[in-house]
């Protein structure tokens, strides 16, 4: 296909951009000017990197495709693999497509330690692809752990009040998640001698084993996605980040969680994710419907949209562990739309934080009247994130509740509760905040979006209708390797296929 | 019958000499003359490693049993003659600014350093003592080195008395080895060890008060109340050598003692050394939370870290052995490079030492955050920086092991462990500086220290095989097959 280590150029060129930024000198404007467009550029030339990943793609393949590996800890027999398939592939281009985006949000406003902040950026981007691209677990670890270090310092140096509780927060909750999954991973390599991924999901252990290698998984993504009980974190990480951070958070990050799901749980442990199958529905039910419960009461517009997100992502669970075609490429699909449109909504809250520095939504009202071309962007969002046909949203949460609908009708009902209070909770937002009284004087001389906030937005919203569509674009590159996965549990877990599961 | 090879000691027999020399050149030129007896010594450190690359590579056992030279022994000499000279350069600057640059002092270091040699490679119980001796009485010394301090000459003598204590309870418990035994050299006593088809109770009692002598040493807990009080009371400097090579060289005798003469009785130690482990981990995790002193919080830091490294012991391995090696190679480095931005701390000429002395340092000696926020992480073992890969291979090696309650406990304590760290990169980063700016200026020599700390700790995921497979390598030479 390609001679070059693509993979491994996408990985390290935004390493490489950040230790450019170290070189940067001058007086202060100076270097923030070119810290900036040298993060831009760096970032820029990696989503082409990206782009060009997606041309070369072989869709009709399910195999890991731009294979890198070389020997790395070699005492421990441990490999420098990188790869992608169909499963990963969306991911890599989600993270190199909004990094560039985040760093044009921060543009302005981010005005203090620039260079830090475009550095922390990137570096943060290496880690993100990293992630979807490792086919070694430790290595696999070593980026999903990494991204930590940069989030914990963009939250806790440029976040709002209550930073510091929050960074703690965020690093604390996800380590102690994460640490249980490295000692599963340790355990899987004393049993099978190997921590090569394709390997390793080639040939699941044995069942009882599973269980608990399951959970020790389980306690990582759970808390990265994050599913309830464990989101607490999210809510306040998403309040006090900058909104380039939010957006990159809620974009990619809680990405992670689905994502090690249908990397490790499903394939690796197909017995225990059939085991754990009604556990994982009641828990995204409960996600679904108590997160939309809160999220209906929430005065901040930041803390309303992470409940939505905590909501989205009990779709995503429900739609995996459905463990049917519909099921697994309608949650890869949600979480592609999703960090596409909840990023965009971040932005939205950004733009009239920016303006005014309040997330309270009483503090707007009627702000259509001097921000229509913003009113109309928020929108496209708004419907998006409700789930309206013709927007991403809408295929994901139909093939997600597709799949709930085959295995389980009650389960599908209730999940389908949460659509509408979705719809409730994001219309009663836009109309507080876009419509709503004409009350107060300094929402109402806010200027509309300037033309980098246009820009932006309009970038957002474009592969959000497109996507809402045309998903076949995205859904015939995932096919592939989410049908191998669904053979592949079925064949090693329990052998009842899905119609017979279902309910009366 | 007596072979007379003195080889394999060299560079414990030069460092002595160069000690004393330099010790009797400084008599003659008086204390002006302390820098370059400083240098003198670090070249004396780099001289015997020279000579220990110069030793063949195979075991050689001489002087009747007193000393084995093996990959091992030459792995850990090396990180216990990498300690002392790093400690020697970061004094130097530190003690003319205190006024207490006396010539004594690089002298005792490389004592305390050719005791640490001795103990790293002997065979008998006697030379162990001995290099243990030597070794305590000049870091006794060493933490009273300011006499004209309060805190300091209460350091010295707290860990003088307790560490008569542990040194006591050791002969003890060589006394009962020898009684049971019939023997202190290493293989005479593994050999009757292993007739016994139960060890008497007798040699468990001698084995485990010999365990608490040198827990001691490593300052394992429930034998680590000394550690926080001379850390904080001791020179930063001292304190510097103190986290550094004298850990490595107690570990290293650990090893060499559970591994060696003491291998028929693994199942017991084996629990001894779960009980020390988790109860190390645990309270350096806890305890360190709730200090304001930042040389305390490195004193709990160094608690906790040596629990870790006893995990790797207590998985009674090969692999975990390896790990082990690992794992102080990379402490030793993470400690030069803490320490080397601890000895920093200094405002108005004074050197500080509380936590809130660090805040807002992003904003006023930003390289000097960053490199401390690196080591900070790479302590609390977040990938990719090196003091993960440590964690890893201990991890590893207990999971292979069947260790699961150790590690468990180890990466839950890990992740406690990095709730203080993080409080040193919040008071850092998060915070705008609120007292008056720490002095500028940063030798040059612990500059590069602290430049070549972070080389090792940020780059050691690109070339991670080489060096894990020279401490696996040095860890093979315990289990002569």
């Amino acid at each position: 296909m390609i001679d070059f280590p693509l993979l491994s150029l996408m990985t390290f060129l935004p390493l490489a951009g950040a230790l450019l930024l170290l070189a940067v000198r001058g007086n202060e404007e100076a270097v923030a000017r070119n810290a900036r467009y040298t993060a831009l550029y760096a970032s820029l030339l990696t989503l082409a990197l990206a782009v060009f990943m997606l041309v070369k793609f072989d869709s009709s393949s399910a195999d890991f495709q731009f294979v890198e590996n070389s020997a790395w800890l070699r005492p421990l027999g441990i490999n420098y693999h990188l790869g992608v398939d169909g499963i990963s592939l969306f991911f890599v281009l989600l993270s190199a497509f909004l990094t560039p985006v985040c760093i044009l949000s921060a543009w302005t406003a981010i005005g203090t330690r620039v260079r830090e902040f475009m550095a922390a950026f990137l570096i943060l981007e290496t880690f993100m692809i990293g992630t979807f691209c490792a086919l070694d677990s430790v290595l696999f670890y070593v980026f999903f752990e990494g991204v930590l270090l940069p989030m914990f310092l963009i939250i806790g140096i440029w976040g709002g009040k209550r930073r510091v509780y929050s960074a703690y927060k965020f690093f604390l909750y996800t380590l102690a998640g994460s640490v249980l999954m490295l000692l599963a991973l340790l355990f899987l390599y004393a049993q099978t001698g190997t921590t090569d991924i394709p390997t390793l999901m080639a040939h699941p252990v044995a069942e009882n084993i599973q269980i608990w290698l399951w959970l020790a998984f389980f306690a990582s993504f759970a808390v990265k996605m994050p599913m309830w009980p464990v989101h607490t974190w999210l809510p306040d990480a998403h309040v006090e980040a900058p909104t380039a951070g939010s957006v990159i958070l809620a974009g990619v990050l809680l990405k992670m969680g689905g994502y090690g799901f249908l990397r490790f749980s499903l394939p690796m442990f197909p017995d225990a994710s059939l085991y754990f199958q009604p556990l994982m529905y009641g828990l995204s039910i409960i996600a679904i419907i108590y997160t939309s419960l809160v999220a209906l009461v929430q005065t901040d517009m930041k803390k309303l949209i992470a409940y939505s997100s905590v909501a989205h992502m009990g779709f995503v669970t429900l739609g995996i562990f459905t463990i049917t075609t519909q099921g697994i490429e309608g949650s890869i699909f949600q979480m592609l739309s999703h960090g596409l449109i909840s990023g965009a909504l971040f932005l939205c809250v950004g733009v009239v934080y920016d303006r005014l520095h309040t997330r309270e939504i009483a503090r707007y009202g009627g702000i259509v009247e001097n921000m229509p071309r913003y009113a109309t962007l928020f929108m496209i969002f708004m419907l998006g994130s409700v789930g309206l046909p013709g927007t991403s949203g809408f295929v994901g949460e139909f093939l997600t509740l597709l799949g709930a609908f085959q295995v389980n009708t009650g389960i599908a009902a209730l999940a389908a509760t949460g659509v509408v209070l979705g719809a409730a909770y994001m219309l009663l937002l836009y109309r507080r905040v876009i419509f709503g009284p004409r009350e107060n004087a300094d929402a109402l001389a806010m200027p509309d979006l300037n033309g980098r906030e246009l820009f932006l937005l309009v970038l957002l919203a474009a592969p959000v209708l497109y996507l809402g569509v045309f998903p076949s674009s995205v859904m015939s590159r995932i096919s592939p390797a989410a049908e191998r996965l669904l053979n592949h549990v079925r064949e090693h877990g329990a052998p009842a296929p899905a119609s017979e599961r279902a309910a009366p | 019958m007596i072979s007379f090879n003195l080889i394999p000691l060299l560079p414990e027999i030069y460092l002595s000499l160069a000690a004393m020399g330099l010790l009797l050149l400084g008599v003659f030129r008086g204390n002006e003359s302390s820098s370059v007896i400083s240098w003198a010594c670090v070249m004396a450190a780099g001289i015997a490693a020279l000579l220990l690359l110069w030793m063949p590579p195979e075991r050689m056992i001489v002087l009747d049993g007193m000393i084995t030279m093996d990959r091992f022994s030459v792995f850990m000499k090396y990180l216990v003659l990498a300690g002392v000279a790093a400690a020697i350069i970061l004094s130097i600057e530190y003690m003319e600014r205190e006024k207490a640059a006396r010539f004594e002092y690089p002298v005792l270091v490389l004592l305390a350093g050719a005791g640490m040699m001795i103990m790293l490679s002997a065979s008998n119980l006697l030379a162990v003592y001995m290099g243990l001796e030597l070794q305590s009485l000049s870091l006794y010394v060493l933490t009273a080195f300011r006499r004209d301090s309060v805190h300091a000459a209460e350091a010295g003598l707290k860990y003088f008395i307790l560490g008569a204590l542990s040194s006591g309870m050791l002969l003890f418990g060589i006394s009962l080895i020898y009684g049971f035994t019939g023997s202190i050299d290493f293989g005479l006593i593994h050999s009757s060890l292993s007739k016994f088809a139960e060890i008497p109770a007798g040699a468990i009692v001698g084995l485990v008060f010999i365990l608490a002598g040198t827990a001691f040493k490593i300052s394992a807990a429930p034998f680590h109340m000394w550690t926080p009080d001379v850390y904080q009371g001791a020179p930063t400097a001292v304190t510097a050598l103190l986290a550094m090579a004298p850990k490595v060289a107690a570990i290293g005798l650990l090893m060499r003692l559970l591994l060696g003469p003491f291998e028929p009785a693994a199942f017991q130690w084996q629990q001894i050394i779960w009980f020390l482990s988790a109860a190390s981990m645990i309270t350096g995790a806890f305890a360190a939370m709730m200090q304001s002193d930042i040389k305390r919080l490195m004193a709990y830091s160094s608690i906790g870290h040596m629990g870790y490294a006893l995990i790797g012991l207590a998985a009674f391995s090969q692999a975990g052995a390896g790990a082990v090696c690992l794992y102080m190679l990379i402490y030793v480095i993470m400690g030069a490079g803490a320490f080397a931005v601890i000895l920093c701390l200094r405002r108005d000429g004074r050197s500080c030492q509380r936590i809130e002395d660090l805040s807002g340092l992003s904003r006023t000696h930003p390289l000097l955050a960053y490199a401390m926020a690196i080591l900070m992480f790479s302590m609390a073992g977040i990938p990719p920086l090196a003091g993960f890969f440590g964690k890893l291979a201990i991890f590893q090696s207990a999971m292979t092991a069947g260790l699961y309650g150790l590690a468990i406990l180890g990466v839950l304590t890990s992740v406690v462990a990095a709730y203080y760290y993080l409080r040193i990169v919040k008071v850092m980063f998060f915070e705008e500086p609120t007292v008056a700016s720490l002095d500028r200026g940063m030798p040059l020599a612990r500059g590069l220290i602290l430049i070549l700390c972070l080389v090792f700790v940020t780059g050691f995921i690109l070339a991670p095989s080489s060096i894990m497979a020279t401490a696996q390598n040095a860890a093979a030479a315990l289990f002569p097959e």
